[in-house]
């Protein structure tokens, strides 16, 4: 499917073929997705594992971003507590299209140990953002993470830019019906949420008690995602 | 100075507020006191010469079931010796005097254990919860906690 697939093709030698220049671009964003620089508990410590000399992220082409406007992918990488889960929201909504997200070891993918007992966790980061690859492991292996990584790239390759359905496999089509059914699912869930909250800012907002009650917390409007 | 010269200084000083001394094999000696005057017995064991409990180690809430309550861990880095204090409060009104105003490190310990148990402490500048959401509701540690179903519209129970 990828660009440098078609070097085998006999078809198409001496430096030419045939292309489109959606597999050029996607090609270039598969290799270079940038990540959110962000990291919630110990498996961000393998993930400084990943990213260090030994592993070596920045070989799939992936740059730590410093903020979320810059950044391709986010990696949820620990445990999300519910304190934290408005923060993450927030986050990804800061982030532009087309946005992934990983969700990286038991916690983020299902609340792990705190599944039964933790009345502090989220058990599973899905219940508030859509999550396209899923990576297994207390904490996950760096190899395990590449295979996550590996099945991004893949995704993104796949990706449709211009009217590439008609083209595509059953198979295919049903990944990415499903990809855009989560993106509606959050975006409904986001139109309520916003309503939700402009109930409260009626009722005065939310009081922050460090500041002795004199400053309201001012959050951020909702962004609506506005996808096909 | 051991255990016993600690309980009988702070008895000659404050009488009937202190009630006993408990020493058990494998357990830190623990002085069960009273709560109202624990912030005029923490500044006694501070500064009195000869006591010097310069160094709060640790101070948690408990939850014993019936009553709630509150350990101080005391150690002394001038004199090198260490005592534990119990208060008992009562489930329907957790409330204790704040020892801020002796060891600043309480701070962030009574915030802890107002956030966990709900315990109150009198006179504590910043007294607001440390590691749950402002908005949170109930005081996890508690026995008796029950979790609450929604939070800003995500479920908290599986």
């Amino acid at each position: 499917m990828g660009l440098l697939d078609r070097l085998d093709n006999p078809y198409e030698i001496d430096g030419f073929f045939l292309g489109t220049v959606e597999d050029l671009l996607n090609w270039g964003r598969s290799k270079s997705d940038w990540y959110l620089s962000f990291g919630l508990a110990c498996c961000a410590i393998e993930f400084m594992a990943i990213n260090a000399s030994h592993f070596d992220l920045m070989r799939f082409g992936s740059i730590p971003r410093a903020t979320p406007r810059q950044a391709d992918f986010i990696i949820i990488s620990g445990t999300v507590t519910l304190k934290m889960a408005d923060r993450i929201k927030k986050l990804y909504e800061q982030m532009s299209e087309p946005k992934y997200v990983m969700s990286m070891g038991s916690c983020s993918n299902s609340g792990g140990p705190y599944w039964e007992h933790g009345y502090h966790v989220l058990k599973g980061v899905d219940r508030i953002i859509p999550v396209d690859v899923y990576v297994p492991g207390c904490p996950p292996r760096p190899e395990a993470f590449f295979e996550g990584m590996i099945k991004l790239q893949n995704l993104i390759n796949n990706q449709a830019i211009f009217r590439k359905r008609s083209s595509m496999s059953a198979e295919e089509l049903a990944q990415l019906e499903e990809r855009n059914q989560k993106q509606k699912e959050y975006m409904e869930r986001a139109a309520i949420e916003y309503e939700n909250y402009q109930e409260t800012l009626k009722t005065g907002g939310m009081q922050n008690p460090d500041y002795n009650g004199k400053y309201t917390i001012n959050l951020p409007k909702i962004r609506m995602i506005d996808h096909e | 100075m051991n255990s016993n010269e600690i309980f009988d200084k702070l008895k000659s000083e404050f009488g009937d507020d202190i009630i006993s001394l408990t020493e058990e094999k494998n357990y830190d000696p623990y002085i069960t006191v009273k709560r109202k005057n624990i912030k005029q017995i923490c500044l006694f064991l501070r500064d009195i010469d000869g006591l010097n409990f310069d160094y709060l180690v640790n101070l948690t809430g408990m939850d014993w079931g019936k009553e709630l309550g509150v350990v101080y861990h005391l150690y002394s880095i001038s004199l090198k010796h260490r005592i534990v204090l119990k208060v008992f409060l009562s489930k329907e009104n957790p409330v204790i005097p704040s020892v801020e105003r002796c060891w600043k490190s309480a701070n962030w310990h009574e915030r802890e254990a107002w956030d966990m148990f709900g315990i109150q402490f009198e006179n504590h500048p910043n007294h607001i919860r440390i590691l749950c959401p402002y908005d949170w509701e109930g005081h996890p540690l508690r026995k008796d906690y029950v979790e609450q179903e929604t939070y800003h519209g995500m479920r908290v129970p599986v």
